[in-house]
């Protein structure tokens, strides 16, 4: 029982792949990306585990491929702050202000109050202009304004995920994956209250 | 004098452990598992202490440690 029989939720990071893939050709795509918040969470909920993390995560499944089999990572220790309970949790708290400022931008979208930005904000600091993913659609430009929005949240924790992978060990990014501190929040509080 | 028997175990420091469940993944043995969530748990029973778990540990919180057997 040396290698186990792959399943199809080992394949999971094409879908992770496909997903920044998409986003280059039209921003809508990004709404997809709301499954890798609303599913691990809901694992968590309702089943009291990080089933999401320790099985369909295809982010982590991608930095796991890249890093082991291409070697594209020095496979080092991670340093001891960045697993400490104060950087994980800043590190969540940072990125729910970051994701609620986005939120923001959308209401005020959504309102009339701004304008549609084809921007791709990368690591909450450098615009990429995007215009070429966005030809228009039925749809109020506020819901535009999200997916641009989220596939910048989605594509700066990607960058941050490589860096780190780079650095240290391949699946270094899911020691301060907001989700996953976050999944593990929850587990830890229903552990508590069941005993 | 009978020498003392030692075998290597791996040790999960609980307090640090993410439980993003990679080490499950890599045991050969099916020693590790994730409970509930909160951090993984190696069965000392399983274990032949061959370091896989430790190796792949994203957080590096796994050490292999010899225990009197």
């Amino acid at each position: 029982m040396s290698k186990q029989k792959k399943r199809w939720y080992d394949y999971l990071w094409i879908a992770s792949l496909t997903y920044l893939v998409l986003g280059f050709f039209n921003i809508l795509f990004a709404w997809l990306g709301l499954i890798c918040f609303l599913v691990p969470l809901t694992i968590s909920i309702a089943n009291g585990t990080k089933g999401y993390c320790n099985r369909y995560c295809g982010r982590g499944q991608l930095f796991g491929i890249l890093g082991g089999r291409f070697g594209l990572s020095r496979k080092k220790d991670i340093p001891r702050w960045m697993k400490s309970k104060w950087f994980r949790y800043g590190f969540l708290i940072f990125f729910f202000v970051m994701f609620f400022q986005m939120l923001w931008n959308t209401y005020l979208v959504f309102a009339g109050v701004q304008d549609l930005k084809q921007v791709v904000t990368l690591l909450w600091t450098f615009k990429l202009p995007w215009n070429w993913a966005y030809h228009g659609t039925l749809f109020h430009p506020g819901v535009a304004q999200f997916a641009f929005g989220f596939y910048s949240v989605m594509l700066t924790s990607t960058v941050l995920g490589l860096i780190t992978m780079v650095l240290y060990k391949p699946r270094s990014w899911c020691v301060y994956c907001p989700m996953g501190t976050m999944t593990q929040l929850i587990c830890k509080v229903k552990d508590k209250k069941d005993g | 004098m009978a020498a003392i028997k030692k075998k290597r175990k791996a040790f999960v420091d609980q307090e640090y452990c993410v439980a993003c469940g990679c080490c499950v993944k890599v045991c050969p043995l099916g020693a590790i598992q994730i409970r509930q969530g909160v951090a993984a748990q190696v069965n000392l029973e399983k274990c032949v202490g061959c370091g896989k778990c430790a190796k792949e540990c994203p957080a590096s919180v796994i050490v292999i440690q010899e225990v009197e057997a």
